[in-house]
């Protein structure tokens, strides 16, 4: 077990090496000037002069990414074109705000969807089944911006239960992040319940098709018991796989929430970073989204080895 | 609907009440999902025709006017239709997501027989679709926005991109699956060189999953170009569509949410159809994948 999460985390490397070259051939590639890009647009010819030599554009492209690679491992990633402040800075003071979100979401989600897809499986063929399974392609397809809006439209205008934008960190008190934060939670959530609601119970229905469900069955265990004890259990992986693979929905979803309900975060800043044309900056972000997208995948490998001691690797 | 409410035939009752009538209720919404998704095909392609005024046409005295007979889901902030470039916006959203979706899912097919096929290149293209996946769709693209800036050109290429990975997966899974099949072992005996094995044997085998895909990609591009100019970093501001109108609408919203619930609901009504109709192709065309979702 042990051996094994060590080569699992040993794996992200090259994955995280991967996204480095496609970051850094981005800018190297693409039709501009990479000098004049990263300089900014407000920067005179001679700044452009400094930041090509700077980046050693003059220098073989392999040097230039051993260079520029260095910088990335030793923290650097460089300064903001706009604040002059080290993105790196940026970067770790917005990181809350997302990070809040990212967990009320997932927390939210794994409450609503499990019950919704176990009642669905139990149901299963019924009406009951239907609209629980018609309402997780609905919010599969309804777009973050039109869910966030429709929830502002009734929850803070007309009823003006919650404010209409803006957030508040944990220290402000417990009430006000609430607050600020169920809104956004469950505009981001709807895509979530979705996709774990429907794995819950097309799993569970696998499952309860088994020889062992038959046998819990025939012992007299309640169709309770059988449904959580026996079936649910079993159904857990596929349903913490999904976590992992809605990861790349949820750090997309939280750019789009972010945006919608003016939360100070890192999806908000990526939006920001493209407005103002500030290259370091989004270089920094994509990086900083890909590995947390590479170690919740890596954490995902990980749970399934705790969740079933059947699996070994 | 109305026959199926009341079976004539006796068998039917033998199912059970309520499985005849879920059973047909199965196919209502794929019936009217691809209605609506024909509605808005065709809206988007007599745009010139329904919309009646010029989307582009700025109105400065007639600005943020509600619904009437003449602008019917009223004017923006320039004073421009909203009706008008609603219309044109399901051309663009079409036009858009279509391109993009294609461009995914035939550089996909050709990157995925590759990897599929040859061994070598497997392992170094697969170590590159990982570095694209580990990079989330909407920050690949707005990055990719961000070099080169906001045009149509980089727009389709910043929404078709993070799809390609997925479609790489599919074919090569399904030509890795046929390499062991007696028949391609057969051909490949014989002397078959590998651009005829591949054109003839084995692509013919992804077509099915193809399709499937190809829907959701569809919705998912239709869904991205919308999200990139919502945020404001998509299409330029001028050209209409649903993501454009929502995203002028931001300001607004607290006295005109029409600007925003108006396209929005043309967006997630277009985007619920494809997805609508993926699941009832990936049931038709692919019932193994269709009974593990």
């Amino acid at each position: 077990m042990v051996s094994y999460i060590f080569s699992r985390t040993l794996a992200t490397i090259p994955v995280m090496a991967i996204v480095a070259i496609i970051v850094f051939l981005l800018l190297r590639l693409s039709t501009g000037d990479p000098a004049a890009i990263m300089a900014g647009d407000a920067a005179s010819p001679a700044q452009v002069e400094q930041m090509r030599h700077q980046m050693g554009l003059d220098r073989p492209i392999a040097v230039q990414f051993v260079v520029w690679i260095n910088h990335l491992l030793s923290g650097d990633f460089g300064l903001s074109l706009h604040s002059k402040i080290p993105v790196w800075d940026m970067i770790a003071g917005r990181v809350g705000p997302s990070f809040a979100l990212s967990i009320s979401t997932i927390a939210f989600s794994v409450i609503v969807a499990i019950p919704l897809g176990v009642i669905a499986a139990w149901a299963h063929g019924t009406l009951l089944d239907r609209v629980a399974m018609s309402f997780s392609v609905i919010g599969f397809s309804a777009p973050i911006f039109v869910t966030g809006y429709i929830l502002v439209f009734f929850f803070s205008l007309k009823l003006d239960w919650f404010p209409v934008q803006g957030y508040h960190p944990l220290s402000d008190g417990p009430l006000l992040f609430l607050q600020g934060i169920a809104l956004p939670t469950l505009a981001l959530s709807t895509i979530y319940i979705a996709l774990i609601s429907r794995i819950t119970r097309s799993s569970l229905l696998e499952i309860m098709g088994e020889d062992f469900i038959r046998t819990a069955r025939a012992k007299g265990a309640t169709e309770f018991s059988v449904f959580l004890r026996h079936a649910l259990r079993n159904a857990s992986i596929p349903i913490v796989t999904i976590i992992g693979v809605g990861a790349a929905f949820l750090i997309s979803g939280v750019v789009v929430t972010e945006s919608v309900f003016n939360i100070p975060g890192l999806g908000r800043m990526v939006v920001e970073a493209v407005l103002a044309r500030d290259y370091p900056l989004i270089q920094g972000l994509v990086l900083v989204f890909s590995f947390v997208y590479v170690v919740v995948n890596l954490i995902v490998d990980i749970l399934y080895t705790v969740l079933d001691p059947r699996i070994t690797y | 609907m109305t026959q199926n409410l009341e079976p004539s035939v006796p068998e039917q009752h033998t199912l059970g009440a309520s499985s005849v009538l879920f059973g047909n209720l199965k196919h209502g919404p794929i019936a009217i999902a691809s209605l609506i998704l024909v509605t808005i095909v065709l809206i988007a392609l007599a745009a010139p025709i329904l919309a009646g005024t010029d989307p582009l046409l700025i109105h400065p005295t007639e600005r943020l006017r509600p619904g009437s007979l003449q602008h019917w889901f009223g004017t923006d902030a320039l004073g421009r239709d909203v009706y008008a470039r609603v219309v044109y916006g399901a051309r663009t959203s079409l036009i858009v997501g279509t391109f993009a979706a294609t461009a995914s899912i035939a550089i996909g097919l050709a990157i995925g027989v590759i990897a599929g096929y040859f061994r070598v290149a497997d392992l170094i293209i697969m170590r590159i679709m990982d570095g694209v996946m580990a990079i989330p769709g909407i920050v690949l693209a707005v990055a990719l926005v961000a070099i080169s800036g906001a045009s149509l050109t980089t727009v389709l290429v910043a929404i078709a991109a993070p799809e390609i990975p997925r479609v790489v997966r599919l074919v090569r899974g399904v030509i890795l699956n046929l390499r062991g099949e007696p028949y391609v072992e057969a051909a490949i005996s014989l002397g078959t060189p590998a651009p005829l094995l591949l054109v003839r044997h084995m692509i013919p085998n992804t077509v099915a999953p193809l399709i499937v895909q190809s829907s959701f990609v569809l919705a998912s591009a239709i869904l991205s170009e919308a999200a990139l100019s919502f945020l404001g970093v998509g299409l330029p501001p001028e050209i209409p569509s649903w993501g454009n109108i929502m995203s002028e609408g931001r300001k607004y919203f607290q006295l005109y949410p029409g600007l925003i619930f108006i396209p929005g609901m043309f967006l997630a009504v277009t985007v619920l159809s494809v997805n609508l109709i993926g699941d009832a192709l990936r049931d038709v065309l692919d019932p193994k994948m269709a009974k593990r979702l």
